[in-house]
């Protein structure tokens, strides 16, 4: 019988110079295959003694074993290397552009209302939106807005016809609501409004969002402390309000609100001229007349409004430096703001 | 409004700079929009007297000066002006000095012109920034010749006048009383808590037997006219001081009459107008509308062809003014006028802005009349003012011969509590500031120890008649930085927040927007060529539209109907732009005419794709829309004079129209010179929003999978998708889905032949998993169905 030792060597030196999982497959096979070298020694022991076959047998599993292990153990070393190298092959760059469905974007206008609305609505305020085309009564008398004020010219406002025109303002609204419901009310009044001027900085159309609170007990300190709230969520953590005299006919005392400026901290710069500050809205205390136009006892409530535009507020927040750029709607503007 | 500071300062002392005065007058309302400093861009220039003048040497066109300039030493200066001469005073630009140049400024150094030494430059008004209103002799082409006698060696810019800032502040419309020098006067007297100097108003009356007579008709449109007859009177240019301050705030100086009428406008704010007596016939005023058709002629020589409306000025024969904006041609004041009737009246503003706007006519009287301009005050101090002015400045005589007609003033009190007040600000301010404030605008406020007192409004504030209007004098005197923010302390909690319709309508957005699309915003108003674009027939209810009486321009003056133009609009200019491929939508109102009340707004959705994507791909969004408000939508052929007739679909939803989407008409995209496939579609949001019932409920999850089969089916032509499926899912219950992947066309499946390919998906079974066996029966079920329907073959 060839001796064990020499097979194993031979199997070993055959094995480890397989490069291939497939190649020492073949060398396995030779070995321990059914036409293998250890099973052609098995066939071998027909021709042994009866006597020696125990020990004969012993030794050809001991080298059977010794073999399996032995491959075993190149197995695995070879699948790790031929796996090593799989891997290696197949690195990607990692840089390449990643795919994604194509996603839309809701317009600025639509964002900063948006967030107006939220940011109201959780000091319990609700939404309601008037009609576009509006009466002059709604949109003036009863805003007390006189027949001969200025803001009523042919000028500045859009007629369908004689007392019918586009809403120049959407505290139309307020009045609507008011007629409908009691107090207390906390509303908002979001929408389009019209302005006969058309030129690089003004928009024939733009929006609004106007605020309205009546109650009992409400003062000049409670509108500075709601808007120093908005002033907060909308701008800065660190915003404050100033507010100084001015003059709306639906409200008395009236009141230009300015917001620290958000870019400097108020300490000047480019955006706020310096000042350090920023003209966002108009405000005041709802003139007793316009209460009463709408059957609500003055004596009893009192109220505040704010009215600002959107596309002021979208401007100072995004950086829009055109009110065209609104309306133009070119999507390389548009899907800057995609979420 | 401009007003001059040195003005100011004739009536209140006013000891803060120009600047720190801006602010405050800031912050008690009055915005300074701009703070001019007139003596800008004039620095380190002196005055000088001419000593000697001597030939340059090598220069025949040079003068050689020597000059007095006081403390600043006697200096060199050369000169190519010709108006200098020995002993003259003029402006001296030393080394170093900065003089104006057009618009903006030169430096001005020590130099040697022709090898002679100049110590600096004489100075011409141009360089200074002034005219001959400012100094007589500064409108010249040459050297400013000053004074005899000016004292040499001092700063120019006190001596020419521009040592002085003009405010051009913005005066609220409430405020028609800060439209002048004294009413800003009065609040910069308020603001800094000094006292207000009263106008001078004295002057002698002489008798004369001369009777001008005034009559009003029309009282409501004139509720006071005063005048007053002048007599000996001289004409003459004004003093310095009265051209400079015109110039400074832009009227032009004209002569002692006229100036002081307009001196009194700016300085009091009250219009006035001068008369020669000798063209009033009949020595009679009569202030009556127009008859239809009768014409004026201006002052500035236009004629204008009056309507009823308008409100005049006549004489016992003939217009001689148009009411409140400007003077006859017929009645001017000139060189040789001896005898004037002034007129300081109130007319009614609507009035004043109607003939202004009508006529195209407008002047700085009628830009004071339509803000307003009260009937008790302002005519009477205007008048008081003028006639001591016409004394002061020696240029006629005041007569006893004075009409005035119109309401006396009423007096326009009420009672205004402290409690009331702090209500109001929500904040205490002391009784004693209460007062000083009140006292210092001129309310007179009564017996300010009780809680409740009473306030006299001025007459000049037309503004106030509400205790909220007397909290408001109060906080802006006080100061709005006293107020303490508080968040509705007192007040009733409300519950807020948007409404289910309201919240549909933000989510709809957002779906639209997640699919790919950017949202739009374009105008409520397009063009009526916009219909034609589409070629709408002439009886299409979309030209049934609202259009704007007084639109900005015809390409936005109709109310839309359709938002197709504005999206079309919208791709063309991205396209153009290029933005080869985009997707965009907008939610927005229609408006509709109505028979009675306001017009019906319905709110549309509108959508584009173009470049890149089909008629299926936008179909593909008006599934997702139905998706995810659980509607249905129903698509079938369509027509639409603006798309393709091969590529239009209606949709349908519970059997009614609700939109339409489809390939814009190849003609219009030539029209449009669009290169770009573009498809278009139109949701009536408000006949679908009704339908919303999005729900989730959960229904158990089959224990088994579902079993799907692919069929392939030879049909005609004409046979629809739509019809196929429908088929299939007929012919047997257990179709949960049957999907259309391919259709395929070859001549070899026949003529008017093609070939639909489905994919079928069959349900389990609830309690055991679908074998093949019965897959197959389902399969050949179907097949049959099919084939006795359709007329389908299996392929």
């Amino acid at each position: 019988m060839e001796d064990t030792e020499h097979i194993v060597a031979e199997a070993m030196a055959e094995a480890e110079s397989a490069e291939s999982s497939r190649a020492l497959y073949e060398v396995k096979m030779k070995f321990l295959g059914r036409t293998g070298k250890v099973t052609a020694l098995l066939k071998g022991m027909r021709d042994v003694a009866q006597e020696l076959r125990p020990a004969f047998g012993k030794r050809i599993n001991d080298l059977r074993e010794k073999l399996e292990t032995l491959f075993e153990d190149l197995e695995k070393k070879v699948k790790k290397r031929e796996l090593q190298k799989k891997l290696s092959e197949e690195q990607i760059d990692v840089t390449m552009p990643g795919r994604r469905t194509a996603a839309g974007a809701l317009h600025p206008i639509t964002r900063t209302r948006d967030e107006l609305i939220d940011i109201f609505a959780g000091m319990g305020f609700e939404v309601f939106e008037g009609p576009e085309i509006e009466t002059e009564y709604y949109n003036f008398t009863a805003l007390n807005t006189p027949a001969d004020h200025p803001a009523r010219d042919m000028q500045d406002t859009f007629y369908i016809r004689d007392g019918i025109l586009l809403r120049t303002q959407t505290s139309a609204g307020q009045i609507r609501l008011m007629e409908k419901k009691k107090p207390p009310i906390k509303m908002l009044s979001p929408g389009r409004v019209y302005r006969a001027d058309d030129d690089a900085t003004h928009s024939p159309m733009f929006h609004q969002m106007e605020g309205l609170v009546v109650d009992k007990n409400v003062t000049l300190c409670d509108l500075q402390g709601m808007l120093d709230e908005f002033a907060r969520k909308m701008f800065a953590e660190t915003a404050k309000t100033r507010l100084r005299p001015s003059y709306f006919p639906f409200t008395e005392p009236s009141v230009e609100v300015d917001v620290s400026c958000s870019a400097c901290g108020g300490k000047g710069c480019s955006l706020c001229k310096g000042t350090g500050w920023i003209e966002v809205l108009g405000a005041g205390m709802v003139n007793r007349r316009v209460l009463e136009n709408c059957g609500i006892d003055s004596a009893e409530y009192g109220g505040f409004a704010f009215g600002m535009g959107i596309e002021r507020i979208a401007m100072l927040k995004y950086g829009v430096r055109h009110i065209r750029a609104f309306f133009e709607n070119d999507t390389r503007f548009l899907e800057q703001f995609k979420d | 409004m401009k007003v001059l500071f040195s003005w100011l300062k004739e009536y209140v002392e006013i000891d803060i700079s120009a600047e720190a005065l801006q602010e405050k007058l800031f912050s008690c309302g009055l915005e300074v929009e701009e703070l001019i400093y007139l003596g800008e861009n004039v620095e380190h220039v002196v005055t000088g007297r001419i000593v000697g003048c001597e030939k340059h040497p090598d220069a025949d066109r040079l003068t050689v000066c020597t000059v007095d300039c006081g403390g600043y030493g006697i200096k060199q200066i050369v000169t190519a002006a010709t108006n200098v001469f020995e002993g003259a005073c003029v402006p001296c630009a030393l080394d170093g000095a900065i003089v104006r140049d057009g618009e903006g400024s030169r430096k001005i150094k020590t130099g040697k012109l022709r090898g002679v030494l100049s110590e600096g430059m004489f100075c011409s008004g141009e360089e200074l920034g002034i005219g001959d209103d400012f100094y007589e002799g500064a409108g010249i082409n040459g050297i400013l010749i000053l004074d005899e006698g000016t004292a040499p060696g001092a700063d120019i810019r006190p001596v020419v006048g521009i040592d002085d800032y003009i405010f051009d502040i913005a005066v609220t419309a409430n405020r028609p009383d800060c439209q002048s020098v004294y009413g800003i006067a009065r609040e910069v007297a308020a603001c800094l808590k000094k006292p207000l100097k009263e106008l001078e108003c004295g002057y002698h009356v002489r008798r004369t037997d001369v009777k001008i007579s005034v009559e009003v008709r029309e009282p409501a449109l004139c509720p006071r006219y005063l005048g007053h007859y002048l007599c000996d009177v001289k004409i003459a240019p004004s003093p310095r001081l009265m051209r400079r301050r015109l110039a400074a705030l832009g009227l032009r100086s004209v002569n002692n009459i006229v100036d002081i009428t307009n001196y009194v406008l700016l300085e009091v704010g009250q219009p006035m107008h001068a008369f020669d007596r000798r063209f009033l016939h009949g020595d009679q005023i009569i202030v009556r509308h127009a008859e239809e058709g009768e014409t004026i002629v201006t002052l500035d020589e236009k004629e204008f062809t009056l309507r009823r409306d308008d409100l005049l000025i006549c004489d016992g024969e003939r217009p001689v003014a148009l009411a409140g904006i400007m003077g006859g041609l017929n009645s001017e004041i000139g060189q040789d006028t001896a005898e004037v009737f002034f007129e300081a009246a109130s007319f009614a503003r609507a009035c004043v802005r109607r003939t202004s706007r009508a006529l195209g006519q407008r002047s700085d009287s009628s830009a004071r009349f339509e803000r307003g301009v009260d009937a008790c005050y302002s005519p009477y101090a205007g008048m008081e003012r003028a006639l001591h002015l016409v004394e002061e400045l020696g240029c006629g005589t005041v007569t006893d011969c004075k009409a005035d007609v119109g309401s006396a003033c009423a007096d326009r009190s009420f009672s205004v509590s402290y409690r009331k007040l702090d209500k109001i600000l929500g904040i205490h301010v002391p009784e004693e500031e209460v007062q000083g404030i009140l006292t210092r605008l001129g309310f007179e406020p009564g017996d300010a120890s009780k809680e409740q007192f009473t306030v006299h409004v001025p007459s000049w504030r037309t503004d106030i008649d509400l205790d909220a209007d007397i909290a408001e004098e109060v906080i802006r005197m006080y100061g709005y930085g006293h107020l303490k923010p508080t968040f509705l302390e007192n007040a009733a909690v409300t519950h807020g927040g948007l409404t289910p319709a309201q919240r549909a309508q933000r989510h709809f957005k957002e779906v639209v927007a997640r699919v790919g699309y950017c949202e739009a915003y374009g105008f409520s108003f397009y063009s009526p060529k916009d219909f034609d674009l589409l070629r709408l027939p002439a009886d299409a209810p979309e030209r049934r539209s609202l259009k704007i009486a007084n639109p900005i321009g015809e390409d936005l003056s109709v109310l839309r109907t359709i938002l197709a133009p504005t999206m079309i609009a919208n791709v063309v200019r991205n396209v153009r732009r290029g933005n080869e491929t985009g997707r965009l939508f907008e939610c927005a109102h229609v408006f509709l005419p109505r028979e009675e009340g306001l017009p019906e707004e319905r709110m549309h959705a509108s959508f584009a794709l173009w470049g890149a994507g089909d008629f299926f791909d936008l179909k593909g969004l008006f599934e997702s829309i139905a998706e995810a408000f659980g509607i249905r939508f129903t698509f079938v052929r369509g027509e639409k004079s603006f798309l393709h007739p091969g590529v239009t679909a209606n949709v349908l939803s519970d059997g009614r129209e609700v939109g339409w989407l489809g390939e814009l008409h190849p003609e219009i995209c030539e029209e449009l010179a669009l290169e770009k496939k573009a498809v278009f579609g139109e949701l009536d949001y408000d006949a679908i929003c009704g339908q919303f019932r999005k729900t989730f409920a959960y229904h158990t999850v089959p224990a088994y999978p579902a079993a799907a089969r692919d069929l392939a089916v030879v049909v005609g032509e004409q046979t629809t998708c739509a019809e196929l499926t429908d088929c299939i899912l007929r012919a047997c219950k257990a179709v949960t889905k049957a999907e259309l992947f391919d259709v395929y066309r070859d001549s070899r499946l026949g003529e008017g032949k093609k070939s639909m390919a489905v994919r079928i998906t069959f349900a389990p079974g609830a309690d055991k998993p679908l074998t093949p066996e019965a897959t197959d029966a389902y399969f050949c079920k179907i097949v049959d169905r099919l084939h006795r329907d359709l007329g389908a073959e299996l392929r």
